[in-house]
């Protein structure tokens, strides 16, 4: 077998440039055929979803924003180590840490506290390394479906901790939830 | 009787009008549908049910859009240009047959504008005026890419008017007649044209393509060359005017392909239905008839554009030029080959 007939996917086909017979090019005849493809396609079940009425199924490792994360007493876990920034190929994160004081121990979870954590938006790709090279749980990509918001200023898409960091009353509940169990 | 004569004739006219705009109107609306529906989307479905409400709102968008003129040497051809479009896309429909007579306030109504008996060489007067809506459109809007635009939509007019007055005369020869009503007639029942110059009709709907610029042969206006071809530079409803005549002449040549090889309002049993039921009741029918088969061919429109390619310029003067003309002109002969043997045969008295 020489070289020029193997065929590995099988799909092989020898490009001929022979000329058209008359009724080829006529075109009626590959005409008919074309028609014939469309019209099926015409009965056929819709891909469409109407979606702000159905929406698609996510994947079951879909990543949202991001939330920093508080314990069962409500203190942030980030301890402002700065590994998050390290890990992150798009290089969004900046953060700057700062000592918990003595009367802010109900706040912060460690001795040392995120006092500036942001994440830039428009850099960020969603790949969830921070949450993997987090050694706090502090960050976590969420599944919330909602997006960034668009903006006209570029500021607008930098998020600090005002945004990021997890409502009060939901590690409230959370904790509560835990005890039930 | 005068007057009332004048006013069954206008209440005609503006029916016509009304009823060609609402077509070409809800001929955008099926486009858009039928291409989703080939391509397996849904379409337009969110201005009424269905997306019903769609063309309305085009139209609302156009008319509210600026109205844009280029540094034209002659802003008054520009504004020509699609009113000449515009009004041969409507002025072909006084002469087609919509149904044969309704009885009505104790008159016979003939339900068409006027039976004039040069019928076809009117359409095709007022079709080869088409062609100077595009060309003056095109070159008053002093771009390159407009004229580009309307020296092909010129010359490929031109060219495939050739071929489908060639596919006309095989069917005159047959029908020995130029008006449309005589031509309906003539088809009653089954007794479609078709059926008798399946060549002559194959020419001429290849060819009404290329008349109304439609995919496969938008050459005129196809974007990936030419930008929007001749209509660049129009804006606002001049634009609409452009884009609206395209689909009015397509409904009226949908419309004279029915009439001419499809048998236009008739359909089997129509005499015994006038017999039987009434003139008014197997009118009305014949009118949905028509209609029909009007939609259909707006259908089949429709379905080619969404199938087949765009063809490259030369293929498309080879097409009109070494295939369609010889082959229309062989179509001759053959008819006028079998009519001279029908006429010796009854002089022979066979």
């Amino acid at each position: 077998m020489s070289i020029e007939t193997i065929s590995l996917s099988g799909r092989k086909k020898v490009v001929s440039n022979k000329d058209m017979t008359f009724l080829e090019r006529l075109y009626l005849v590959a005409i008919v055929k074309g028609l014939l493809i469309t019209i099926k396609h015409f009965f056929r079940k819709k891909a469409t979803i109407h979606y702000p009425e159905q929406e698609r199924e996510r994947s079951a490792v879909y990543r949202g924003q991001h939330m920093l994360k508080r314990d069962e007493q409500g203190r942030e876990n980030c301890t402002a180590c700065g590994l998050c920034a390290l890990s992150c190929p798009a290089e969004a994160i900046t953060m700057k840490a700062a000592e918990r004081k003595a009367d802010e121990k109900h706040l912060y979870r460690e001795e040392k506290y995120a006092e500036i954590y942001e994440i830039n938006m428009l850099r960020c790709i969603f790949c969830g390394l921070c949450e993997e090279a987090c050694p706090k749980d502090a960050i976590y990509l969420t599944e919330s479906k909602v997006l960034v918001p668009a903006s006209y200023e570029r500021e607008d898409f930098i998020f600090g901790k005002d945004k990021l960091v997890m409502p009060l009353e939901m590690a409230l509940k959370n904790s509560q939830l835990n005890n039930a169990n | 009787m005068e007057s009332a004569f004048i006013i069954e004739k206008s209440v005609v006219i503006v029916v016509v009008f009304a009823v060609t705009m609402i077509m070409a109107m809800y001929s955008t609306w099926a486009e858009r549908k039928v291409a989703a529906f080939l391509q397996d989307r849904i379409g337009p479905n969110r201005a009424g049910w269905g997306g019903l409400l769609q063309p309305l709102a085009d139209g609302m968008k156009l008319f509210s859009k600026e109205e844009f003129f280029p540094n034209t040497p002659n802003r008054f051809l520009f504004v020509v240009g699609p009113a000449i479009a515009m009004s041969t896309a409507l002025m072909t429909s006084a002469v087609i047959p919509w149904g044969d007579r309704l009885h009505l306030f104790g008159r016979d109504i003939i339900l068409q504008a006027t039976d004039v008996n040069i019928a076809l060489l009117y359409i095709f007067g007022v079709l080869s005026v088409g062609v100077y809506g595009i060309m003056i459109g095109g070159w008053a809007s002093n771009n390159k890419f407009s004229l580009m635009g309307a020296v092909r939509a010129a010359s490929q007019m031109v060219s495939y008017e050739v071929a489908m007055g060639l596919s006309m005369i095989a069917l005159l020869m047959m029908t020995g007649t130029m008006s449309l009503k005589e031509i309906s007639l003539q088809q009653q029942g089954m007794n479609w044209n078709v059926f008798y110059q399946p060549l002559s009709f194959l020419i001429f709907l290849i060819c009404s393509f290329a008349e109304t610029n439609r995919t496969p042969f938008d050459l005129a206006e196809c974007e990936s060359e030419l930008i929007g071809g001749y209509h660049t530079e129009y804006s606002s409803m001049k634009m609409g005017f452009y884009l609206f005549a395209e689909y009015a002449s397509m409904f009226i040549s949908a419309t004279i392909i029915s009439v001419l090889f499809f048998g236009g309002y008739n359909y089997p049993g129509m005499q015994w239905m006038v017999e039987n039921v009434g003139v008014n009741t197997a009118n009305l029918l014949g009118i949905a008839v028509l209609f029909v088969k009007i939609c259909f061919f707006i259908f089949f429109y429709m379905w080619v554009r969404w199938t087949i390619p765009r063809f490259r310029y030369d293929q498309l003067m080879n097409l009109g030029w070494r295939i369609l003309i010889p082959l229309s002109i062989v179509n001759i002969m053959i008819t006028g080959a079998v009519i001279l043997r029908h006429d010796i045969a009854a002089a022979l008295g066979f």
